[in-house]
C-alpha cells in the first residue's frame, strides 16, 4: 500500500472540497474519513509521480491566492475561495486548468459516492427497476 | 515461465474477440484448440450490485478514469469477461451505407456489414422496447424533438427481460443486457472454447504470446483466474487480437510491430461526448427505466448524433461544469433532471493516436480539431433548444459561461452556447466509442490490415474490433465489430487447413 497522500495536505484539501461542494462543511470528522478513504483508494492505484503531483497542486492552489489576497486559500473567506478557483478554472496553462479538474473530480467521488448523499440529492435506482417504483 | 500450446488464440472478449469465439468454436469439433485471454475478470451475476464505485473498479480501465495524454478527455474502456459489451446500453445500429462507402476499404462492402449485422440482431434479440418501458427521461427528449424540429429515433435494444434498473453502464444486475459474456461466450465454452479471465498479453512474438495472469485481489469482485498467476508463454499458430482500438494497437506496438507498420496507432477515433443536463419544474422518471432509448442522428449533416442519457451520481457531478453553490443546486434537483449525450462524429487525423510509454502501457493522443468542436457546439444547441422545448426550466451547457442557462435566456442559446467558451480542462469531455488504431485498407502504406483484419505481412495475426475502423463509424459501434468480426471469423475458416496444419 502507498503511502497516503492526503495527511500532509489535509488542510488546504478541505478547504478545496468544501469549495467545490459547500455542502461538505457540514461534514463531520467520521465523514470526512469516509471521503478522503474513497479518494486515498481511487489514488492508490495511480502511479507515484502523478500522486506526488497532486500533493504540489494542493500545496500551490493554497498559497497561489498570496499574491492576490495576501492569504493562503484556507484564510479566505467562501467567496474569494470561489473566485480565485473559478479564475483557476480559466487560466491560460492547461497544466492548472486540468489539475483543478482532476482535484475537483476527485472531490465527488470522494462526495457523492456515498449512500447517504445519494439518497439526500433524491437518486433512487436499484436493480429492480420499475417494479421498486409501483 | 510456463508453457502452453494452442492453435488459436483470441486477445480480448468483447465484441470482437466473443463473437470470433462463438464463431471459431465450431472447429473445436475438428480438435482445434481455441483460447480466449482476456484482462478483466469474469463476475458472478450476485456481484452486479449497481453501486457506481465498486462497479466502475471492477468493469473499466482505470475505474473509467483513463485519460488522453494531455487529460482533456476521459476514455471508457471495459475490461471483463464480455469486454465493453459488459458496460454499454445495448444500442444495437447498422452501420450507415454513406459510412462504409466512404471508408473505401477494398473488399469491404455495405451489404455484407449489413448482412451480417443482421444475424447478430436476431441472436441478441434485438428490438424496440414498449410504451410502456420508457420513462420520461426519454419521452421529454421525443417531445422536445417533435416542438424543435428535430427527427427523434427510438434506438433497437439487445435485453431480454429488462427490469429498468437504469444501471446499464454499471453492468445490468439482471442479467438482461445480451452482450458477449450472456450470450457468445457462454456458447463458445460450451462448444470447447477456453476462456482465461485476467490474464494480460503483454507482448506477441512470432506465433507466441507472453501473458501475465493476475491473482484476485483481496476483497474484490470476481471470480479467481482459471490459470494459476504467473507468467506464461503460449504458442498458438494464429493470434486474433481483438482488445480495443486502444488495447489492440498498444498491444502490436509494444510487440514491435510499428516498425514495419507505420500506420499502426493512428488515426484514433472515438465520437467525443458531453453529458448534457436539463432541470425541470417536476420530478421525473429519470433513475428508473432504460437510459438510452431514442437518439437524434445529425451526422451526415451536421455532425453530431444525440442520445438520450441517465448517468449515476459522482458521474453527473463529474460533468457538469463548475462547482460550487450552482454545482449543488443542480445535484440536489437530481430526480428533475433530464439528460442528453452529445457525441460529436469525428473524422480520423494521423495526429490522434495511440502510442506506448517506456513500460509498454497505452497512450492516447487526441487534438480536438475545429470540425470536431463546431460539431461539439453546434450538439450542445440543438441539445439546449430540445430540452427548453421539452419543458425544462434551466440548462445546463459547457460550452456556456456561466454554464447555466435559465429558460428566460432560452432564445439566446445559439449567442449563449459558443465556440469560446469550449475550454479544455475546464469542461469534461468524455468518450466510449473507440475506433480505429488498426485500420483495414489496401497496404502497409494505408493501413494495418486487410478487409478481412489480416495483418499485412503477417498472415498468422489477426485484427477484430473496432480498431479496424478507418474513420468514425457516426453510430454507436459494438453491432458492426461483430459484423467484422464475423468476417474475420469467417476468413479465418476458411484458411483453417493452411494455417493450422494437421489440427
Amino acid at each position: 500500500m502507498p503511502d497516503r497522500v492526503l495527511p500532509p495536505v489535509r488542510t488546504p484539501f478541505r478547504a478545496l472540497a468544501q469549495t467545490f461542494v459547500p455542502e461538505a462543511s457540514s461534514l463531520d470528522e467520521r465523514a470526512w474519513a469516509e471521503v478522503e478513504a474513497i479518494v486515498e483508494d481511487a489514488l492508490a492505484t495511480r502511479p507515484p509521480k502523478l500522486r506526488r503531483q497532486l500533493a504540489t497542486l494542493i500545496k500551490l492552489l493554497d498559497v497561489l491566492p498570496l499574491l492576490r489576497y495576501g492569504r493562503r486559500f484556507t484564510g479566505l473567506g467562501t467567496k474569494h475561495r470561489a473566485q480565485f478557483l473559478a479564475g483557476v478554472q480559466r487560466a491560460p496553462l492547461l497544466l492548472l486548468r486540468r489539475g483543478v479538474w482532476g482535484l475537483r473530480t476527485l472531490v465527488f467521488m470522494g462526495y457523492y459516492t456515498r449512500p447517504d448523499v445519494r439518497s439526500a440529492i433524491g437518486y433512487r435506482a436499484a436493480a429492480r427497476g420499475w417494479e421498486a417504483r409501483r | 515461465m510456463i508453457a502452453k500450446d494452442y492453435d488459436i488464440v483470441i486477445v480480448g472478449s468483447g465484441a470482437g474477440g466473443g463473437t470470433l469465439a462463438q464463431e471459431l468454436s465450431r472447429l473445436c469439433r475438428n480438435g482445434v484448440r481455441v483460447l480466449v485471454l482476456e484482462q478483466g475478470p469474469k463476475l458472478a451475476d450476485s456481484e452486479y450490485t449497481g453501486c457506481e464505485l465498486e462497479m466502475a473498479g471492477a468493469l473499466y480501465e482505470d475505474s473509467g478514469g483513463f485519460l488522453t495524454a494531455d487529460g482533456t478527455m476521459t476514455l471508457a474502456l471495459g475490461r471483463a469477461y464480455g469486454g465493453s459489451t459488459v458496460v454499454y446500453t445495448g444500442t444495437s445500429l447498422v452501420a450507415p451505407e454513406r459510412v462504409i462507402g466512404a471508408w473505401s476499404v477494398p473488399g469491404l462492402a455495405y451489404e455484407d456489414v449489413a448482412r451480417r449485422s443482421q444475424k447478430y440482431i436476431r441472436e441478441n434479440h434485438v428490438h424496440f422496447l414498449e410504451p410502456h418501458e420508457i420513462n420520461d427521461n426519454n419521452r421529454l427528449f421525443v417531445e422536445g424533438c417533435a416542438k424543435a424540429g428535430y427527427h427523434a429515433e427510438q434506438f433497437p435494444l439487445n435485453v431480454r427481460g429488462c427490469r429498468g434498473s437504469s444501471l446499464c453502464n454499471l453492468g445490468c444486475p439482471n442479467a438482461a443486457k445480451q452482450g458477449t459474456h450472456r450470450v457468445q461466450l457462454p456458447m463458445a465454452e460450451r462448444s470447447g472454447v477456453e476462456v482465461v479471465t485476467r490474464a494480460e498479453v503483454r507482448r506477441i512474438e512470432e506465433r507466441a504470446l507472453l501473458v501475465r495472469v493476475t491473482d484476485k485481489a483481496p476483497g474484490g469482485k470476481g471470480f479467481p483466474s482459471e490459470w494459476a498467476p504467473g507468467e506464461y508463454r503460449v504458442r498458438a499458430k494464429v493470434v486474433v487480437v481483438a482488445g480495443s482500438a486502444v488495447g489492440s494497437p498498444a498491444l502490436l506496438l509494444r510487440s514491435g510491430f510499428g516498425a514495419r507498420l507505420p500506420k499502426l496507432g493512428r488515426g484514433f477515433t472515438c465520437h467525443p461526448a458531453h453529458i448534457l443536463v436539463a432541470e425541470h419544474g417536476r420530478p421525473i422518471t429519470n433513475d428508473v427505466g432504460h437510459p438510452k432509448s431514442f437518439y437524434v442522428d445529425r451526422a451526415a449533416d451536421e455532425g453530431f448524433v444525440l442520445e438520450t442519457c441517465m448517468y449515476f451520481p459522482f458521474t453527473t457531478a463529474k460533468n457538469l461544469t463548475g462547482f460550487g453553490a450552482a454545482h449543488s443546486v443542480l445535484m440536489r434537483a437530481f430526480p428533475r433532471l433530464q439528460m442528453i449525450l452529445v457525441l460529436a462524429c469525428d473524422k480520423a487525423v494521423p495526429e490522434n493516436r495511440v502510442t506506448v510509454d517506456a513500460d509498454g502501457n497505452p497512450v492516447v493522443h487526441y487534438t480536438f480539431t475545429p470540425p470536431t468542436v463546431r460539431a461539439m457546439v453546434r450538439a450542445t444547441r440543438a441539445s439546449a433548444k430540445i430540452f427548453f422545448a421539452a419543458g425544462a426550466v434551466r440548462v445546463h451547457a459547457p460550452s456556456a459561461d456561466p454554464p447555466l442557462i435559465e429558460r428566460k435566456d432560452a432564445g439566446r442559446v445559439d449567442e449563449l452556447i459558443h465556440e469560446r467558451h469550449f475550454l479544455l480542462g475546464r469542461i469534461s469531455v468524455s468518450a466510449a466509442h473507440l475506433m480505429g488504431g488498426c485500420a483495414m485498407g489496401k497496404s502497409e502504406a494505408d493501413s494495418v490490415t486487410d478487409a478481412w483484419g489480416r495483418v499485412h505481412g503477417a498472415p498468422w495475426l489477426r485484427v477484430a474490433d473496432a480498431s479496424l475502423f478507418p474513420d468514425s463509424l457516426e453510430i454507436n459501434p459494438y453491432l458492426t465489430i461483430m459484423a467484422l468480426a464475423d468476417r474475420v471469423a469467417e476468413k479465418l475458416r476458411e484458411e483453417a487447413p493452411a494455417l493450422l496444419g494437421a489440427a
